[in-house]
């Protein structure tokens, strides 16, 4: 099922495209938007139009590693003093946004000055989702495991705390929980004693929803999708701007990538 | 001509003191671990960004002694030197409390220590720390083969194959120990296949220095004079030691100068990093190493103080060299953009802070305590206590 | 007189522990008050996935096979769910267990995990309240997240300092130290 005939925001916003005929633009739409709501399997799960080209898996069905879920973040949008993705994600996953050392962060706002040329510019930096993650390799229990999906997660079933993958992890993605929590959000289980870091909102992801940290981006600087799908936006938009990823050098081939750093 | 055990001498009232003192230690140590299990890791002083801390570093001592402390018995059984024979159990045992009393340490201070049962049903095998369940307790399993051949007479005959078999596993156990570091390829002060050999040695440093000092403290209780010659050759042995320690760590820091990428690392260890270097070059450097050195080479090393003194000082410094690996190591950010300065609300670019916490100290110093009560209850009730033909009758001079 | 063994003592011992054996041998015939049982609130207008019976008896192995398939493989939608355990045993229409699952010696699955005694982990990690409650630090995270921003513009906006520099605790250390 191809989700790519639906309207894209990331190519509304480039001027270069030759503007069509308004009117027949707006059949072309109406028309995709009624061709989408056919489509749709009807009952289970609403799938999200905007900006989005995740479909919602069915119920009972399990993650495929024909999906391979990465983002492109588009660093020359980030504004040194936005953090509405870290807001985004705190809401979401029920984190407490303090930023004492103890305290969880699944995603920071990392701001960046070259040593040589002084050229700044702001970043945000969370777990990159690796398809070599040494999170993976390092934990006894293999609490720390990468899903068919690509999604690095944290089964804090049995986590047994010991910090290993925190040590391992190059880019300072996990956290570990230092206090007991009460306010967790019913889909993003969080305690005591077990570590934790960035699960691209797996919850979202699943009911074909984006991570909260994209969706919330008011500049959308953050796109998210399907690597596997060499139709979909991420997977165009790579081919056609320079982009790069954080310690590249480790060759740990992460699905977060960025352009403009 | 029959060897004297000289247990029987000693009044039963000191050690039920010596008892009490190290269960007193050992109960502090379960408090503090209760504590921290209760009212989360938010009491101590690790944070998001140094994860491991005082309680790590000693039980990566402990533990890197005691498969070094199995050394001398390794001496005695695969290379046959009678000496070192003759002081075998007492290895054997030290090896099995100080092990017993490090990993008390590292499994209390997990985030979740009720999931041990998880911990030994759910392994996956690219983690050394999974393989270190079988290691570690196969360690335990041959060395209690391997006391059972030394004290059970009619075993006897096996004890050098058990030897053998103790030695190559604790060379793999240590090796392992230091791969959990060595294996690391994020941060700059890990990742350097160096370790493990790095490791192996410390551990015959280290473990040669809590022997000394445990021989030292139960001749002087049981009012025996360790012998001239097992000074002197012992405290030798323990220089050789410490210099190829100090051998290892120096081509460890240069080999880190020749790299431009780790330049600014090393920088931190050893110059402006403030408490790590002056650890470092005052507490494992001059302390820890040049003194003892000095002591057993320049000094006279047939005065079993000197040994002690050298041997403590060695422990001392291994502590520190510890406290600047593990958690100096910690603390230097990591460099997420190697070619540009960092900042953000999660201490990238900035050095993290980390001051030790009470119930740490409390931890770390119960499992000491409680390799030290194994050690002093299996002397007093079974005989570990040196036989040396030569050595001087119980109840004759009280020196030491 | 008195013997070795005192067998009248023995005997009435004896006799007394079969009519006690007996008298808690006798079927449950509910017992009102002999036994005490767990007092659960359940809300009664909606059907549980399984029989009572069978929930009793198998709840936690239904529970610790499905946090596989969710988590592990993705699964979503099964008829096994924690969160929909708690929604209804929990929710509006519960009674007196209404609110969370844990808390309160009414609270459900605390009825019964008091009674047979067996420690719940569940709820480390897990909300026990249907639909969540709002982050309590909200108000932190403004204040905290503000002076961040403010000590980024200070680290970017000061000029370059020496290539190589070591980094240490300059401007901007935004964390507090504990």
């Amino acid at each position: 099922m191809s989700c790519s005939d639906r309207p894209d925001p990331m190519q509304s916003r480039q001027a270069e495209r030759p503007d069509a005929n308004p009117s027949r633009r707006a059949m072309l739409a109406a028309g995709t938007a009624a061709l989408a709501g056919v489509l749709l399997a009807p009952g289970v799960h609403l799938i999200e139009v905007a900006g989005a080209e995740v479909a919602a898996r069915p119920a009972g069905e399990p993650a495929s590693s024909k999906v391979r879920w990465g983002m492109l973040i588009d660093t020359t949008r980030c504004a040194t003093d936005c953090n509405a993705c870290v807001k985004a994600c705190n809401a979401e996953n029920g984190l407490s946004g303090g930023t004492l050392p103890t305290d969880s962060q699944w995603i920071r706002k990392v701001e960046i000055r070259h040593r040589e040329t002084g050229r700044t510019s702001s970043a945000p930096v969370m777990c990159q989702h690796c398809a070599n993650p040494p999170c993976v390799d390092v934990c006894p229990t293999g609490a720390s495991f990468k899903r068919a999906d690509g999604i690095v997660l944290v089964d804090r079933h049995i986590c047994i705390g010991c910090r290993y993958c925190v040590m391992a992890c190059p880019y300072k993605a996990r956290s570990f929980v230092h206090e007991p929590l009460t306010t967790q959000k019913p889909e993003v289980p969080r305690g005591k004693g077990t570590v934790e870091g960035c699960t691209m909102c797996v919850h979202r992801v699943d009911r074909g929803e984006q991570p909260a940290c994209a969706e919330s981006c008011p500049e959308q600087a953050i796109l998210f999708g399907d690597l596997n799908d060499p139709e979909s936006a991420i997977s165009r938009r790579i081919r056609e701007i320079a982009t790069t990823r954080i310690r590249e050098d480790l060759r740990l081939d992460t699905g977060v990538r960025y352009h403009g750093i | 001509m029959q060897p004297v055990i000289a247990t029987a001498t000693r009044p039963a009232s000191r050690f039920w003191l010596v008892a009490a003192f190290g269960t007193a230690l050992v109960a502090a140590g379960l408090w503090a671990a209760h504590y921290m299990e209760v009212e989360g890791h938010i009491v101590t002083g690790m944070n998001n960004h140094v994860v491991w801390g005082l309680p790590h570093v000693f039980a990566i001592f402990l533990i890197v002694a005691a498969s070094g402390v199995l050394n001398v018995a390794s001496v005695g059984s695969v290379f046959g030197k009678k000496l070192y024979k003759a002081r075998a159990p007492l290895s054997g045992l030290l090896c099995l409390a100080m092990l017993a009393g490090g990993l008390m340490v590292l499994m209390l201070d997990l985030g979740r220590p009720d999931r041990l049962i998880v911990a030994a049903t759910h392994y996956n095998f690219t983690s050394m720390f999974a393989l270190n369940v079988f290691l570690y307790s196969g360690m335990a399993a041959i060395v209690g083969i391997y006391l059972w051949t030394l004290m059970e007479r009619r075993m006897n005959r096996y004890s050098k194959p058990a030897g053998v078999a103790a030695f190559i596993w604790r060379l793999v156990l240590t090796t392992g120990t230091g791969s959990i570091f060595g294996f690391l390829v994020a941060r700059q002060a890990y990742g350097s296949a160096m370790l493990a050999p790095m490791f192996v040695i410390m551990s015959f440093a280290w473990g040669l220095a809590v022997f000394l000092l445990t021989q030292a403290a139960v001749y002087a209780w049981n009012g025996m004079t360790v012998p001239a010659q097992a000074s002197r050759r012992m405290s030798r042995l323990l220089g050789v030691f410490v210099a190829a320690t100090l051998y290892m760590v120096a081509m460890h820091h240069l080999t880190n100068l020749y790299f431009a990428r780790q330049v600014e690392f090393e920088r931190f260890i050893l110059l402006d990093g403030g408490v790590y270097p002056l650890l470092f070059w005052i507490g494992y450097v001059a302390i820890g190493s040049v003194a003892p050195l000095v002591l057993v080479y320049a000094g006279d090393a047939t005065n079993p103080r000197n040994a002690a003194l050298a041997a403590a000082l060695v422990v001392a410094g291994a502590f520190c060299a510890l406290y600047v690996f593990i958690i100096g190591g910690q603390a230097f950010p990591l460099e997420l953009f190697p070619d540009a300065l960092t900042r953000s609300t999660f201490y990238d670019g900035q050095v993290a802070p980390y001051a030790p916490s009470l119930p740490e100290l409390l931890l770390g110093i119960g499992g000491v305590a409680a390799a030290f009560l194994l050690t002093v209850v299996g002397v007093h009730v079974l005989d570990f206590l040196p036989r040396d033909p030569d050595a001087e009758p119980a109840s004759a001079s009280a020196t030491g | 007189m008195p013997g070795m063994v005192p067998t009248r003592w023995l005997a009435a011992i004896a006799a007394a522990l079969c009519a006690a054996a007996f008298a808690g041998a006798a079927p449950a015939a509910e017992p009102a008050g002999r036994v005490a049982k767990p007092s659960i609130s359940v809300d009664r207008s909606t059907q549980c996935i399984d029989s009572p019976e069978v929930m009793r008896r198998t709840h936690m192995d239904m529970l610790r096979h499905q946090r596989d398939r969710t988590v592990r493989q993705g699964i979503r939608g099964e008829k096994v769910s924690l969160n929909g355990c708690i929604d209804c045993h929990a929710g509006p229409g519960a009674g007196a267990a209404a609110g969370s699952a844990v808390g309160s010696p009414d609270a459900f699955c605390e009825t019964c995990h008091r009674y047979a005694a067996v420690k719940l982990d569940c709820f480390e990690c897990h909300q026990p309240r249907p639909g969540g409650a709002q982050p309590a630090r909200a108000q932190a995270d403004g204040q905290s997240q503000g002076r961040a921003a403010r000590a980024a513009q200070a680290f970017l906006a000061a000029p370059a300092t020496v290539p190589g520099n070591a980094p240490g605790s300059g401007p901007g250390a935004a964390g507090a130290q504990r």
